[in-house]
């Protein structure tokens, strides 16, 4: 059951911003078929009495107390951005897409 | 935004096409810290001061989630009736976009805290209108982007954008309501009772400050046409960020005549996201939905699932406080207001004004009497709300007790109320400095009516003869001559003692 095709990694992979070329797009649309199946293999032996899982550890209800903690400092915050401007963050202008 | 728009007339779309809207809204949370770390959840801070590791997204940061927002948001479920989730988890919802800076924001899907509610809304004639609930979820807020350079100031034409990421990871809670059909014509007015009857009910949860200038409070509206009410739904827009009432009604007015002409132009409705104006009342297309919407929404690995305790829910249940609605029924009984007085203080914002004002000691008579005369006068004169004017319910307290202990009369009271708003500080200090308190001496009133007798030597000859028709003329004298600074009864009072003693 082959069941994810090469235009369906190349959309995925354009959706996550990851250029792939011709030749990673031939070779991915096979190895994440291989990742598909085993999955599919998987949910085939989980009966109906096994509920999803997505989280595997026994937790629930991590929670933290509302009190602010300490901030991080603004210079250091932006010494590490590619440019910034009256304290915030300067990004490339915003194309195609909206606010 | 030029291009010139076929709209269909309001009344005619309506009496064609059935509308039904479905109403999208985000309440920022007023806890102290943020949804997911514990960098402060405030308003004004300077660019970028606000945040931890966590709110930037850099890597290795890890979120845990803040007890009081899922507090808040099982208030604001149990407010509206909803089930409140045994399980429920968050998601990612992936997108790019400078605003987020960990490229996903983090948010409920399958699974939301809350859902299958309902609220009761009620119009500004009574009318009760109910709106189910599809569910209530926790997310987080965005950071806020500048754009700069180019001429509006908005995005396109902007050269580059700057963000700030105090907002980023604030606590939200979004209530999605299923569609809304059967308003018929009055679509925009229920569209804007609801957003009015949420704000009014965060408040009084004391989930947030829910101040829709802010941005505490935003309304995603979504419109559709469909020919008759069993046809199926048809294409919808959605509408983002409208942030007043009145934008939310005059949108869904906007989006009905504008699908309307649509419509009968033959052509299909876009699904697509909206933007509004508020400047010219109109929507522009946005993005059309698309791929670019594909969230790739899955469960967020890093946060345990939540799993409220059945009796923390009752506990939370247990200690709601009265909501608007009832209170509203309560207060209504208490001040033996008429449905239609009620309705008018409702509509005008002016149930806490008189609420406090009665609270600091006025009849609920005379505390409607100044919010809804005088002071509603002067609200819509200087285009202002209510609760905005520079008066305290306190203050209008205090000025009514003047009035009732005699130390002034309703005419001054006008002044010293115009003293109070004009900032000359408190009532008494007013009256004080104005000179305003009644002439409760009789000494300079006898004065001013033996002035006023002499003046009308005619008149005073017949009130003596027993015609006291004259008397207002006498009495009008001397208000005029204390610059109706007397009491007018005890004017009376010593005129005719004067004439007849």
């Amino acid at each position: 059951m082959s069941s994810l095709s090469r235009d369906e990694v190349a959309r995925v992979a354009g959706l996550a911003r990851i250029d792939l070329t011709p030749a990673e797009l031939d070779r991915l649309a096979g190895e994440l078929d291989v990742i598909v199946e085993s999955v599919a293999r998987v949910s085939e032996i989980a009966t109906p009495d096994v509920p999803a899982t997505s989280h595997p550890l026994p937790l629930s209800n991590v929670f933290r107390t509302d009190v602010p903690v300490a901030t991080v400092d603004r210079d250091a915050v932006l010494a590490s951005a590619p440019a910034a401007q009256d304290g915030k963050f300067l990004v490339p202008q915003i194309l195609g897409e909206d606010s | 935004m030029s291009a010139l728009v076929d709209l269909v007339d309001y009344d005619e779309a309506v009496a064609r096409f059935d509308p039904v809207i479905g109403i999208e809204v985000h309440v920022e949370l007023g806890t102290a810290t943020k949804m997911f770390d514990g960098a402060p959840a405030g308003f004004g801070e300077e660019p970028n001061t606000s945040v931890t590791p966590v709110s930037l997204g850099l890597p290795g940061a890890l979120p845990v989630v803040n007890e009081t927002a899922v507090e808040y948001a099982i208030r604001i479920g149990l407010a509206l009736n909803c089930s409140i989730a045994e399980s429920c988890r968050f998601a990612r919802k992936n997108y790019f976009y400078p605003d987020v800076p960990k490229n996903f924001q983090t948010s409920q899907y399958d699974e939301p805290i809350a859902f299958d509610g309902f609220v009761d809304v009620e119009l500004e004639d009574g009318t009760v209108f109910r709106v189910d609930i599809e569910r209530a979820h926790m997310e987080e807020d965005a950071g806020k982007n500048t754009h700069v350079g180019g001429s509006t100031g908005r995005i396109h034409g902007a050269e580059y954008s700057l963000v700030d990421y105090n907002r980023a990871g604030i606590p939200l809670v979004e209530i999605v309501t299923r569609p809304i059909t059967g308003a018929g014509e009055r679509a925009p007015e229920v569209a804007r009772a609801y957003v009015q009857t949420l704000r009014d009910l965060f408040r009084a949860l004391e989930v947030s400050e829910a101040r829709m200038e802010r941005g505490n409070v935003r309304a995603d509206v979504n419109v559709s046409l469909r020919p008759t009410p069993e046809s199926p739904l048809g294409t919808r827009t959605e509408t983002k960020n409208v942030n007043s009432f009145r934008s939310v009604e005059r949108s869904v007015r906007y989006e009905i005549s504008r699908q309307a002409a649509v419509l009968d132009a033959d052509a299909t409705v876009t699904q697509e996201t909206r933007h509004w104006h508020e400047d010219t009342g109109t929507t522009t297309s946005g993005r059309i939905k698309s791929d670019a919407e594909d969230y790739r929404y899955f469960p967020e690995p890093d946060l345990a699932p939540i799993v409220p305790d059945r009796a923390w829910i009752e506990e939370i249940r247990a200690a709601l406080p009265e909501l608007p609605a009832a209170r509203r029924r309560r207060l209504q009984g208490e001040w033996g207001y008429a449905d239609a007085e009620m309705r008018d203080v409702v509509n005008a914002g002016a149930v806490e004004l008189i609420e406090a004002t009665v609270a600091a000691g006025a009849s609920p008579a005379a505390a409607r009497k100044w919010w809804m005369g005088e002071l509603a006068r002067t609200a819509k004169q200087q285009e202002v709300e209510l609760a905005d004017l520079p008066i305290t319910p306190a203050q209008i307290g205090a000025l009514q007790s003047l009035v009732d202990s005699g130390r002034i009369n309703d005419k001054l009271a006008r002044q010293v109320l115009e003293g109070v708003l004009a900032g000359e500080g408190e009532p008494e200090a007013v009256v004080v400095a104005r000179g305003l308190e009644v002439v409760s001496d009789d000494g300079p009133l006898l004065d001013a009516i033996d002035a006023a007798l002499a003046a009308q030597p005619d008149l005073a000859e017949k009130i003596r003869g027993g015609n006291q028709g004259p008397i207002g003329a006498i009495i009008g004298a001397v208000m005029k001559a204390t610059r109706g600074q007397a009491d007018a009864g005890r004017v009376r009072e010593l005129v005719l003692e004067r004439l007849n003693g």
